[in-house]
C-alpha cells in the first residue's frame, strides 16, 4: 500500500512537470495562447492525481479494505493522470479546474469536524448498546448501588456517580462563580488600565495550567491540608481525598472561565446604559447591581452553564482529588467518586470488551456526553442570542 | 425641615458610600483570592518538585572480581550474562564497605545495611557497564552510582532523622553515615540530568525514574498534532470563513465546531479507544493514536483562532486582489493567508500547548503503561510512531499512583518540566503576536 502511495505521489510530480510542456506544445509553443498559465496545468494534473488517491486511501482504511486498496489507489491515480493530461487544449481552463480541486480539499477538511462528532456518537452508541443488551437499563439509571465485580454479577448503578459529579461541580461553582464574577466586575468597571493589564493575564494563566497540575495540587497540598485542619478536628472523617478537596481545586480552575467570559459580556453592555444610571445619581456599585448585571444576566448565565459543563466533564482533578468510593452521602469531607473517574478506572488496566464491567464505561461516557452537550448547546444559544441583542 | 450643607454627608449617603466601598472591596478581594490560588499552586508544585532536579550520587570504586563475574575467565558474554544483578549487588556492597573503612568512619551498621544505601538500580548500572566492556573485569573501577531514594531524600530535606526512625526502609544510623560520607566527598548531590533523559523505573527505585520516554512520547505526539491539525484546521477555516455559502449546512458545521470545543476531553479518549484502537487496529499506547486523538481535540481551538485571524484581515485587501484580476482562491492564498499567518501561528501554538498538557484521553488509549524502552519514531513492525510510549502528563499521573513517597517529588518535578515547556510555547506565541500583529 505504501508502495502504491509513493507511486501515486511520483505520478503526480511527473504530471506537474509534464503537463505545462504539453500545454505549451498544444498551443504551438506560444504560452500566450493558453487559457491559463502553464504551471496551472501542472497544478491541475498534480491535484487530479493526488486528491482522488488520498480520498480512496482514507475511505479505504476507514472501511478496513486492506488488500485491494493499493491497486485501487494506483488505478485512481492513473485515471487522474491520464484524464487531466488528455484534457489539455489551449482553451482548457486549468486554473478554474485546479481551484475546484483545492476547494474540494477545503470542504473535506471542514467535514472532519462533523466526522468527529459522528465518530464520538457512533463509538459510544455502538458499545453502549452492547452494554444494555447485557445489563438492564433500568438498573443502570435507577440503581443506587455501584459495585463492579470482575467475576460478574456486578451492580452498576449510575446514581452514586452522578451524585458525586454534581456535588463536586456544585461546590466548585459555589467557589468559582462569585470570585470569577466579582473579579470580572472589578476588572471591567473599577480597575486602572495598568492593573487590568497585569491581573487579567495572571488570572488567565490559571486557565492555561493543565488539569493534571491541579490534580497533583489537590492530592499533595489541598487534600492533606483540609484533612488535618478541617475534617479531622471537626470530626467529619479522615480522608484526604474528598468532595471538598476536588471541589475547591476545581473551583480555582473554573475562576478564569467565569471571569473572562463574564468580562466580555459586561464589556458588551453599552456605555449609554451606565451613563444614564450614573446621571440619575446612582453610585457606581448601584449602577452595576441594578443596571449592568441585569442587562448582562443572560450572558452570565451562559458563562456559568459553560463552567458547569466543564466541571462535570473534568477528569484529572477528580481522579486525584475525589477518591474512588461510590457513595451517596452529604458529608463534603468524605471521598466520593464521579462518572469520569469510573470511566477511567473501568477502561484502564486489563479490559475485556465483552464484559458489562468494561462496557459500562461507554454507557457512562454517553450519559456524560449527553449532559455536557445539553449544557453547551443551551449556553451557546443564550450567549449568542444575548450578543445579538446589543449589536 | 432643616437644610444641611451638601458638603456633610447625611446618614443615607454615608450608607450608600459604605456600600460602594464594600462592593469595590469584594471585587478586589476576588482578584486577590485568584492570585493567591495561583501563587499557592505554583509554590506548592515548585517546592515539592524542584528537588527532583538534584540527585545524590556515590562515587566508589568497585572491585570487579573475576571469580564472581566471569568464573570461566573467557570473557564470553553469554556466560557473563548469567550473573544477575544480585551478584553485582554483593560487589557493590564490598566497594562501599571498603570506602567506609578506608575513611575510618565509625558505624554500628552491618555490611548489609551499608550496601542498602546504594540504589537497587546501581547494580544494573555496573552490570551494563561490565557487559558493554568485559575487559574491565578483574580490575577495580570507580563508578558514579545512584544512592537509595531515602538517602537521596535526606540530602534534599525530604527524609529527616525523625521520619527515618519510623521508616522500615532506613534508619537514623544510615543517615548519619550518609552525612559522614557526604562530608568526606563520597556522596555528592549534583544536578540531575538523568531525570530528563532516563526512562521510568520500577516501584522500589524512585531515585532512578526519569522522563526520557515521556518527553520523547510527547514530542512524537506534538509532531503528529502539528502535521495534521495545522493544515486541516487552516483548510477548514478558510472554507468556512471565505467560501462557505450561508446556509443550513454551514450552520450545522459551525455549531458543531463550537460544541466540539466544549466536549469533555475524556470523551475524545473513548473515541480514540473505540475507533482508532478497537476498530482501526492501531497499536495501543502508541504516540500515533495519542497524536490522532489530540489532533481531533485541538482542531476546534485551531479553527476558532484561525477564523478570527482571517476575519481580522480587512476586506479591502481581498477587494484589491480581486480588482486586479485575481481569482477568489488566489486572493485568499496570495494575500489574506500570509497576512493572517501570525494570528494562525499563535492560535496553533496555544492549541499545541493545550494538547501537551492533556491527560485524560491518553489514559484511555493505554499510555499509562510502564515503558522502559525508548520508542523509535519508525519501526518495521509498529510503523510510524507505533511503538509503546508514555507522555509527560500521563507520567505524572502514573507516579502519583505509586506508593513510595519519592515519587511525589518526581511527579512534581515532571510538572515543573511540563510547565516550563508550556511557558516556552506561550512565550513564543506572545512574542509572535507582539512582533507581527497588525492593526488595520
Amino acid at each position: 500500500m505504501s508502495v502504491s502511495l509513493i507511486l501515486a505521489l511520483g505520478l503526480g510530480v511527473l504530471g506537474y512537470v509534464i503537463a505545462p510542456r504539453r500545454a505549451v506544445a498544444a498551443a504551438g509553443g506560444d504560452a500566450r495562447k493558453l487559457a491559463a498559465l502553464p504551471r496551472q496545468y501542472g497544478l491541475n494534473t498534480l491535484l487530479a492525481v493526488l486528491v482522488p488517491s488520498f480520498a480512496i486511501l482514507i475511505a479505504g482504511s476507514l472501511a478496513g479494505a486492506g488488500l485491494y486498496l493499493g491497486w485501487a489507489i494506483l488505478i485512481v491515480a492513473f485515471i487522474g493522470f491520464a484524464g487531466s493530461l488528455f484534457n489539455i487544449t489551449p482553451d482548457y481552463r486549468a486554473r478554474t479546474h485546479a481551484e475546484s480541486w483545492i476547494k474540494l480539499i477545503l470542504i473535506a477538511a471542514s467535514v472532519i469536524a462533523i466526522l468527529t462528532t459522528v465518530g464520538i456518537v457512533f463509538s459510544m452508541v455502538f458499545e453502549a448498546r452492547n452494554f444494555f443488551s447485557q445489563y438492564d437499563w433500568k438498573d443502570f439509571f435507577l440503581s443506587a448501588e455501584w459495585s463492579p465485580n470482575f467475576r460478574g454479577n456486578s451492580s452498576l448503578g449510575i446514581l452514586p456517580l452522578l451524585w458525586g459529579t454534581l456535588y463536586i461541580s456544585f461546590i466548585a461553582l459555589i467557589f468559582a462563580v462569585p470570585i470569577g464574577l466579582f473579579a470580572a466586575i472589578y476588572l471591567s468597571e473599577y480597575s486602572s488600565r495598568r492593573m487590568r493589564s497585569i491581573a487579567k493575564p495572571a488570572i488567565e494563566i490559571l486557565a492555561g495550567i493543565p488539569t493534571i497540575v491541579y490534580g497533583l495540587f489537590a492530592l499533595v497540598t489541598v487534600g492533606p491540608f483540609l484533612r488535618d485542619y478541617f475534617a479531622a478536628p471537626m470530626g467529619f472523617g479522615d480522608s484526604a481525598s474528598s468532595v471538598m478537596t476536588a471541589g475547591l481545586v476545581m473551583g480555582v480552575m473554573l475562576i478564569p472561565f467565569v471571569s473572562s467570559l463574564s468580562d466580555d459580556i459586561i464589556n458588551a453592555v453599552p456605555q449609554t446604559m451606565r451613563d444614564g444610571s450614573l446621571g440619575l445619581g446612582a453610585t457606581k456599585s448601584e449602577t452595576i447591581r441594578q443596571v449592568v448585571i441585569p442587562a448582562a444576566l443572560p450572558g452570565i448565565v451562559g458563562a456559568i452553564l459553560l463552567a458547569a459543563s466543564r466541571a462535570i466533564g473534568e477528569t484529572m482533578i477528580v481522579v486525584l482529588g475525589a477518591g474512588a468510593a461510590a457513595r451517596l452521602s452529604l458529608n463534603p469531607f468524605e471521598a466520593m467518586t464521579t462518572v469520569t473517574v469510573k470511566i477511567v478506572s473501568q477502561l484502564t488496566g486489563d479490559t475485556d470488551f465483552a464484559s458489562p464491567e468494561t462496557l459500562v464505561a461507554f454507557a457512562l461516557g454517553m450519559t456524560l456526553f449527553v449532559i455536557t452537550l445539553c449544557l453547551n448547546v443551551l449556553a451557546l444559544m443564550i450567549v449568542r442570542k444575548y450578543r445579538e441583542q446589543y449589536e | 425641615m432643616t437644610h444641611k450643607s451638601l458638603l456633610t454627608a447625611d446618614v443615607r449617603t454615608k450608607k450608600r458610600n459604605a456600600a460602594e466601598a464594600r462592593f469595590k472591596a469584594y471585587g478586589l478581594g476576588a482578584i486577590v483570592v485568584a492570585m493567591l490560588a495561583l501563587a499557592l499552586l505554583l509554590t506548592s508544585v515548585v517546592s515539592t518538585g524542584s528537588s527532583a532536579f538534584k540527585q545524590t550520587y556515590a562515587t566508589i570504586s568497585v572491585p570487579l572480581t573475576e571469580a564472581k563475574l566471569d568464573k570461566s575467565g573467557t570473557r564470553d558474554l553469554a556466560v557473563m550474562k548469567k550473573v544477575t544483578t544480585i551478584g553485582y549487588t554483593r560487589l557493590l556492597r564490598d566497594g562501599i564497605v571498603t570506602a567506609v573503612e578506608e575513611l575510618g568512619l565509625e558505624t554500628t551498621l552491618s555490611a548489609k545495611d551499608i550496601g542498602k544505601m546504594l540504589s537497587k538500580e546501581a547494580a544494573a548500572t555496573v552490570r551494563n557497564r561490565v557487559l558493554a566492556n568485559p575487559e574491565i573485569v578483574g580490575t577495580s573501577v570507580e563508578f558514579k552510582l545512584l544512592t537509595n531514594g531515602r538517602i537521596d531524600g535526606y540530602f534534599k530535606g525530604r527524609v529527616t532523622m525523625e521520619s527515618a526512625a519510623l521508616d522500615g526502609n532506613t534508619s537514623p544510623e544510615e543517615l548519619q553515615l550518609a552525612q559522614q560520607l557526604a562530608d568526606a566527598g563520597v556522596f555528592v548531590t549534583t544536578f540531575n540530568w538523568a531525570f530528563l533523559t532516563a526512562p521510568d523505573a520500577s516501584d522500589q527505585r524512585p531515585e532512578a525514574a526519569g522522563l526520557g520516554v515521556a518527553i520523547l512520547g510527547s514530542l512524537y505526539m506534538m509532531i503528529v498534532v502539528l502535521v495534521l491539525a495545522l493544515p486541516i484546521g487552516v483548510a477548514a477555516s478558510i472554507y468556512l470563513e471565505e467560501f462557505a455559502p450561508k446556509n443550513r449546512w454551514t450552520d450545522v458545521i459551525e455549531v458543531n465546531i463550537s460544541n466540539l470545543a466544549a466536549v469533555p476531553s475524556i470523551v475524545y479518549g473513548i473515541l480514540g479507544l473505540a475507533i482508532f484502537i478497537n476498530f482501526m487496529k492501531f497499536n495501543q499506547s502508541s504516540p500515533m493514536v495519542g497524536g490522532l486523538v489530540l489532533t481531533l481535540m485541538t482542531l476546534p481551538t485551531i479553527i476558532i483562532s484561525t477564523r478570527a485571524a482571517l476575519k481580522s484581515v480587512p476586506p479591502s485587501i481581498r477587494d484589491a486582489a480581486l480588482g486586479v484580476g485575481a481569482s477568489k482562491m488566489q486572493s485568499v492564498f496570495h494575500h489574506v493567508l500570509p497576512l493572517a499567518a501570525p494570528g494562525i501561528l499563535t492560535g496553533t501554538i496555544i492549541g499545541l500547548a493545550q494538547a501537551l498538557g492533556e491527560t485524560a484521553p491518553l489514559l484511555l488509549i493505554g499510555m499509562v503503561a510502564f515503558v522502559r524502552e525508548y520508542p523509535a519514531a519508525y519501526s518495521a513492525d509498529a510503523g510510524l510512531f507505533g511503538e509503546a510510549s508514555t507522555a509527560l502528563p500521563v507520567q505524572v499521573f502514573n507516579w502519583t499512583q505509586r506508593a513510595d513517597p519519592g515519587f511525589v517529588e518526581r511527579a512534581s518535578g515532571a510538572i515543573i518540566t511540563l510547565l516550563i515547556f508550556l511557558l516556552i510555547m506561550n512565550a513564543i506565541a506572545i512574542f509572535l503576536r507582539r512582533k507581527f500583529e497588525r492593526r488595520w
